[in-house]
């Protein structure tokens, strides 16, 4: 038997992935661990390796695929078994004047793919998986337009639709075989159109432009719209007086820089704080399943952070057994690997409590959106000097800064998240300095 | 050409088909000495006499009766049902009798039951009813309903000519409302033929009668905003020109049909289901049908205007249709 090679699992939340390369030819020997193909999801792009020994055989994903998980991408031939090398799958037999398949083609249709864990949950069309006309995410299918694409040798799944609910239309399909044709032959492939404007408006396309979703510009839309659906929001404020840590920092950030290469930042600290409060109110470090509670006994923590296009949130696993300089470096190294899109797959995996630094654009207060399954977040403003009335009704100069906590108003109330927030206010203020 | 009502069209095809042959002759309540409830047979009693154009005691069984007993001795008898809600008291001449007995007997009965029916103008529910269906389910019977004054006359010419018994429903409603220009000369619609009443790509609405003016002003209204509805006349439901119905729903993918009646179990059931057992493949959306509520026709202005469709009610469903 073959082994089957699989689109991996890249997160928790991931549900496909872009084959972006292959590394081999079909025919061609790999060694186990030798990288055998790249692949990018909404979270990361990395190199997937050989998970055995033996000859490429089959290439069943063409690059550029939108690939769900699970998927069998291509085979290899293991050791001691003699297999034909297959040429990489061609598309599906198109009529003589259909132009060659785009390179963004999804999932390459011969009959050897097995049903994808496709989540569109319309009636399933009377169509074997993997032919043509059967998309992995088209919605529902209309009869006319599951004619059309098995007639035109169209994959739905390249075709954005403008119906009810996303489903591909009869336009949609004749609009894109009409462009299909039109285009050359050779040319780059071809986006998925926008939605076709009304012809009455004309003048729309010089004075808007359409940019389609990144994977992780809707990765980042499907996820922060699941969340304000699944949690009531409710975001609690407190003013945190950072003078201490900040005195500190001052004194050590430099010699930090030098030894980490990375700038020392208030995260740690609040991380650190977070974690002990956790311990101490166990309900923030949960998730909702169904009706019932999933008090979580580990503490991972989430550090969102932003790019250039987009947000990616990598975890410190079991933060409660690093020390300040430990969390330190733990965060600058996934913030440094995040920006060069180095993390690994279980780098963005199983937060149970996620921290937000909204100083980091200058913002003293915010509301953060909850990291599902998370039922809390917190976010930290910049720590900024202003004039505070002290014990003694003195005015003095104080690092502050507000510290912003949304939570899942399902399973946690106010006064919990007010005690808890104050927790961590003084665990802030009373921060035991090494 | 001259320009001539959806009623005095009707008047013109009896006129002449009187003229032309002498067989023909009209049978009713009023529809003699007083030209008909609506005067649509006005001035035939003066041109045909008393022996053509009979008026008859207050009984639709023995009207519709005595028109077939005539036909099978030869004649071609046009019996008027002042309206149409009250031909159910002929039901079983005309379901028992007229429809089956060629059949039956191998005698054709080429009659004609000439059938106002709809509403629209307050009749309430003995005056107002589209009983249509109930006829087109019978086999052995033709059944038209027109909605301009060409087909009304041309069809009710091709309905007096032939030999089948056929029930001709001519909508009240339409009868001073509706004029246009037809030509002079001695034209027939034949039976059983749909017509495209107006060119479209994106939804095909199916109608007939009233129901057309009101699906050409939704058509019109839509095609604003960049639907291009076809609108097909059905003009005869009985037998239904289905070549027509499918081959504009093969090109436009969608269907609405329009139609007065209650909406349960009627025409637009059949259409629909015509629809999808035949032309499956070519649809891009769900058959929808704009029809009455299932409820009797109401007196009252406001409640009548809430039951009837109109070209609000039609232009929603295609709206909802065209974003589907």
């Amino acid at each position: 038997m073959p082994y089957e090679l699989k689109m991996p699992q890249m997160g928790i939340s991931i549900s496909e992935g872009t084959l972006v390369r292959w590394l081999k030819e079909p025919g061609e020997r790999v060694a186990r661990d030798e990288p055998l193909f790249e692949i990018e999801t909404d979270k990361v792009a990395t190199e997937i390796t050989a998970p055995v020994g033996g000859v490429l055989t089959q290439i069943l994903a063409e690059e550029g695929a939108l690939v769900p998980v699970g998927t069998v991408i291509g085979t290899i031939a293991t050791e001691g078994e003699a297999a034909p090398a297959t040429p990489r799958a061609t598309p599906a037999p198109a009529p003589a004047a259909q132009p060659p398949a785009p390179a963004a083609a999804t999932v390459a249709p011969p009959a050897a793919t097995p049903p994808a864990a496709a989540p569109s949950a319309g009636p399933a069309p009377a169509t074997a998986p993997g032919r043509p006309g059967a998309p992995a995410e088209a919605g529902w299918i209309s009869p006319v337009v599951m004619r059309l694409a098995r007639e035109h040798g169209v994959d739905l799944g390249q075709i954005r639709g403008t119906g009810f609910e996303g489903r591909v239309t009869k336009k949609d399909v004749l609009d894109y075989v009409a462009r299909q044709a039109a285009a050359p032959a050779a040319g780059p492939a071809p986006t998925p159109a926008p939605p076709t404007a009304r012809p009455s408006v004309p003048a729309a396309e010089a004075l808007e432009e359409i940019v389609p979703f990144t994977p992780m510009r809707r990765a980042i839309a499907e996820h922060m719209l699941r969340s304000v659906r699944t949690s009531p929001h409710v975001t609690g404020v407190t003013e945190v007086d950072m003078t201490r840590i900040a005195r500190y920092r001052e004194g050590v950030k430099e010699a930090f820089r030098q030894q980490e290469g990375a700038s020392l930042t208030y995260v740690p600290f609040v991380i650190h704080a977070a974690v002990a409060a956790l311990k101490a109110f166990p309900l923030f470090n949960a998730s909702v399943v169904d009706d019932r509670i999933v008090l979580k006994k580990y503490y991972h923590i989430g550090v969102a952070v932003a790019l250039d296009d987009g947000l990616i949130v990598p975890v410190i696993h079991d933060a409660d057994r690093l020390d300040l300089a430990g969390l330190a470096r733990a965060v600058a190294d996934l913030a440094t690997r995040a920006r060069q899109k180095k993390l690994v797959p279980d780098e963005v995996k199983g937060a149970t409590f996620t921290v937000n630094n909204l100083g980091a654009f200058g913002n003293v207060i915010g509301t953060p959106i909850i990291n599902q399954p998370n039922v809390a977040i917190l976010g930290i403003g910049s720590v900024v000097k202003r004039p505070v009335v002290t014990e003694d009704d003195a005015i003095a100069i104080r690092h502050m800064a507000f510290l912003c906590l949304s939570y899942d108003h399902r399973v946690i109330d106010g006064g919990l998240a007010g005690r808890f927030l104050q927790q961590i206010r003084l665990g802030l203020e009373q921060f035991p300095l090494p | 050409m001259r320009e001539v009502t959806y009623l005095e069209a009707i008047r013109e095809a009896l006129w002449e088909e009187m003229e032309k042959d002498d067989s023909v002759f009209i049978l009713g309540e009023d529809v003699g000495a007083y030209g008909g409830a609506f005067k649509v047979t006005d001035g035939l009693l003066k041109r045909f006499g008393e022996w053509r154009c009979l008026d008859t005691p207050l009984a639709e069984m023995a009207i519709v009766g005595a028109a077939i007993g005539a036909s099978l001795m030869g004649m071609r008898p046009v019996a008027e049902i002042q309206f149409s809600d009250f031909m159910i008291s002929a039901f079983d001449q005309i379901c028992n009798m007229a429809a089956m007995y060629h059949y039956r007997l191998g005698e054709p009965v080429p009659i004609v039951i000439r059938a106002p029916f709809g509403g629209g103008f307050r009749g309430g529910p003995f005056h107002s009813q589209c009983a249509e269906a109930w006829y087109c389910h019978m086999p052995g019977l033709k059944v038209v309903a027109p909605a301009t004054p060409y087909d009304a006359k041309g069809l009710l010419k091709a309905s007096i000519r032939d030999p089948n018994p056929v029930i001709y429903f001519e909508h009240k409603h339409l009868y001073r409302r509706i004029k246009a220009q037809i030509p002079d000369d001695d034209f027939m619609v034949p039976l059983g033929q749909a017509e495209v009443k107006r060119e479209g790509t994106d939804i095909t609405i199916v109608t007939y009668s009233a129901m057309l003016h009101h699906s050409l002003a939704a058509a019109e209204e839509i095609a604003k905003e960049g639907v291009s509805a076809e609108v097909v006349d059905l003009r005869t439901l009985s037998p239904l020109d289905k070549a027509t119905v499918l081959g504009s729903v093969r090109k436009t993918g969608k269907a609405l049909v329009v139609y007065e009646a209650h909406k349960t179990f009627g025409v637009g059931a059949e259409v629909s289901a015509l629809i999808a057992e035949e032309a499956f493949t070519a649809l891009d959306g769900p058959v929808a049908r704009v029809a009455s509520l299932d409820t009797p026709v109401p007196f009252s202005p406001p409640l009548e205007e809430a039951y009837l469709p109109n070209r609000d009610k039609i232009l929603k469903a295609l709206r909802d249709l065209a974003a589907f």
